[in-house]
């Protein structure tokens, strides 16, 4: 029931990012995710945890909701905006979309061939839907911050699809992966504040009529 | 049968007497929360005597669907009332299917509402009938899925039948989330419906900017007494479907069940003050938003119900 419950509010979160237009909420919203996904892997796993498990989940979590949105939310302060004014989709639009992805991400999930003992096709609903929601927000808004959140979505819904597919010692790459994403979100905190004190704003569109 | 009769019968008497009640914890809560002291417990029943015993006055511009508003508006408000159950035993009336009476009832005296408001020619009205008209187009299949949801986790297409079993544990467990989901969008109808905060603003004196309170501002006296306790009673009837969720009440002993049903009610009523006091009123141009919101929220229960 936990699992489940979880799992509900992953899906809210979920649609929650794809309907807000506050920058502030949407980092809240990736971190809150990231900490929703940390669950969800303890409350999923049959058996109990051993020391590195613990030791896995909680540096996961504490870079993933703490470290990062930190990272995000100075960046963005010091990029000076609040608002994702003229996204590429609208938001009403938007979360009619985060609606059809959500059944469509549960139908697939159904569908896919699961190994023996895998998780409940809901979990791995629950990590595409994650996956997708982080490439919508990559393809379809124009602030830069945005993009990094969505990257960092799609990253949190990568990390829950491997112990849901039960694959073995998952949590090593994992960690790997994370630093890279660590250094990925520094790189972009520093480029997007370089971008805007160059250019006075962080829109992705107006960079591509730069000339030399 | 005779016995479920009359505690249905003592369900809608209570409301009858108590619904202009509500009213009054939602002030005081509010009064509490902004320091003031607020109006005496007993205001919406005096404001309503005083109502009561004015004459009305009608423009010459309007006919008698301006007239049939405020009646028509009451009648259909009582009838939505006698079809929800209270306190766990079935309603006045119950049968397969109530529950789509009991929305196009809340339609039909919404309909009146509008038709009235346009009658007077005001063009301030028909910009609150035009509001009304399209928030209420958005929040109607939100309530109507989220009673489907309900039915198709206990089984029963009857809003009596469906609030009888929710009582049983056994839906809960695995129906939680779905539950969750049903009730949230419930809320966000709940506030539209009754033009609350953050979808409309009771107390706001700009005509520019009210939605239900700009619809009724040509109405005076008796017929704006019937307005102001449909209103009530409409708070009451919604705010059964949601604290039924909550507070499933199943304990076999009458009394009890109306009394958790009676403070339940209480305690909506405070959490509405609550999220009056503490929110501001969205956007004109986002409350659609929040309605797309509760209608994701009301279909995401067939994800648990249906697999």
């Amino acid at each position: 029931m936990t699992d489940q419950l979880v799992i509900a509010l992953l899906f809210l979160v979920n649609l929650r990012m794809f309907a807000t237009s506050r920058l502030d909420s949407l980092i809240r919203g990736v971190a809150l995710q990231a900490f929703l996904l940390v669950c969800l892997a303890v409350v999923s796993r049959e058996g109990a945890l051993s020391w590195e498990g613990w030791t896995f989940l909680s540096v996961t979590g504490l870079v993933k909701c703490a470290v990062l949105p930190v990272m995000m939310t100075r960046a963005l302060r010091s990029a000076g905006i609040r608002r994702e004014v003229e996204p590429l989709v609208g938001y009403r639009v938007s979360l009619f979309i985060g609606l059809i992805v959500t059944g469509f991400s549960i139908w697939a999930a159904a569908q896919l061939p699961m190994p023996d003992g895998a998780a409940d096709p809901l979990v791995v609903a629950a990590a595409l839907i994650s996956m997708i929601t982080g490439l919508f927000l990559i393809v379809a808004r124009r602030k830069a911050i945005s993009q990094a959140i969505g990257y960092l979505a799609m990253e949190n819904g990568v990390y829950v699809l491997a112990p849901a597919l039960a694959v073995h010692g998952p949590l090593i790459v994992e960690t790997g992966v994370l630093l890279d994403v660590f250094v990925g979100v520094f790189i972009m905190g520093v480029i997007i504040l370089h971008i805007r004190q160059e250019f006075k704003h962080i829109d992705i569109d107006r960079l591509s009529e730069l000339r030399d | 049968m005779i016995a479920d009769f009359f505690a249905a019968l003592f369900g809608v008497t209570l409301a009858l007497i108590l619904a202009p009640f509500l009213r009054t914890l939602i002030n005081r809560t509010k009064a509490r929360m902004a320091g003031r002291q607020g109006p005496p417990l007993l205001q919406p029943y005096w404001s309503l005597a005083r109502l009561l015993r004015k004459g009305a006055v009608y423009s010459t511009t309007t006919t008698w669907m301006f007239r049939a508003g405020p009646v028509v508006t009451l009648a259909t408000m009582f009838g939505a009332l006698c079809l929800v159950p209270f306190g766990g035993n079935p309603a006045l009336l119950h049968f397969e299917g109530d529950v789509l009476l009991m929305a196009y009832l809340l339609a039909l005296g919404r309909f009146f509402t509008i038709l009235a408001a346009l009658d007077t020619g005001s063009s301030f009205e028909g910009m609150g009938a035009n509001r009304e008209a399209f928030f209420s187009a958005l929040s109607e299949p939100a309530l109507l899925l989220g009673v489907a949801g309900l039915g198709a986790i206990t089984g029963s297409v009857s809003l009596s039948g469906i609030y009888g079993r929710l009582g049983n544990s056994a839906f809960l467990g695995s129906h939680l989330p779905a539950m969750i989901f049903i009730l949230a969008a419930f809320v966000i109808v709940y506030l539209t419906e009754n033009a609350r905060i953050p979808v409309d603003d009771p107390t706001t004196h700009l005509e520019l900017t009210m939605i239900h309170e700009v619809m009724v501002l040509d109405h005076c006296g008796v017929d704006l007494a019937f307005i102001e306790y449909a209103g009530a009673l409409k708070l009451w009837a919604l705010g059964l479907l949601i604290t039924g969720i909550v507070f499933p009440v199943s304990t076999g002993s009458f009394w009890l069940d109306a009394g958790v049903s009676l403070a339940s009610m209480a305690v909506l009523q405070i959490c509405v003050g609550l999220v009056e006091s503490l929110m501001a009123r969205l956007k004109m141009g986002r409350v659609p938003l929040l309605l797309g919101i509760a209608f994701v929220m009301s279909t995401l229960w067939i994800m648990w119900v249906v697999r």
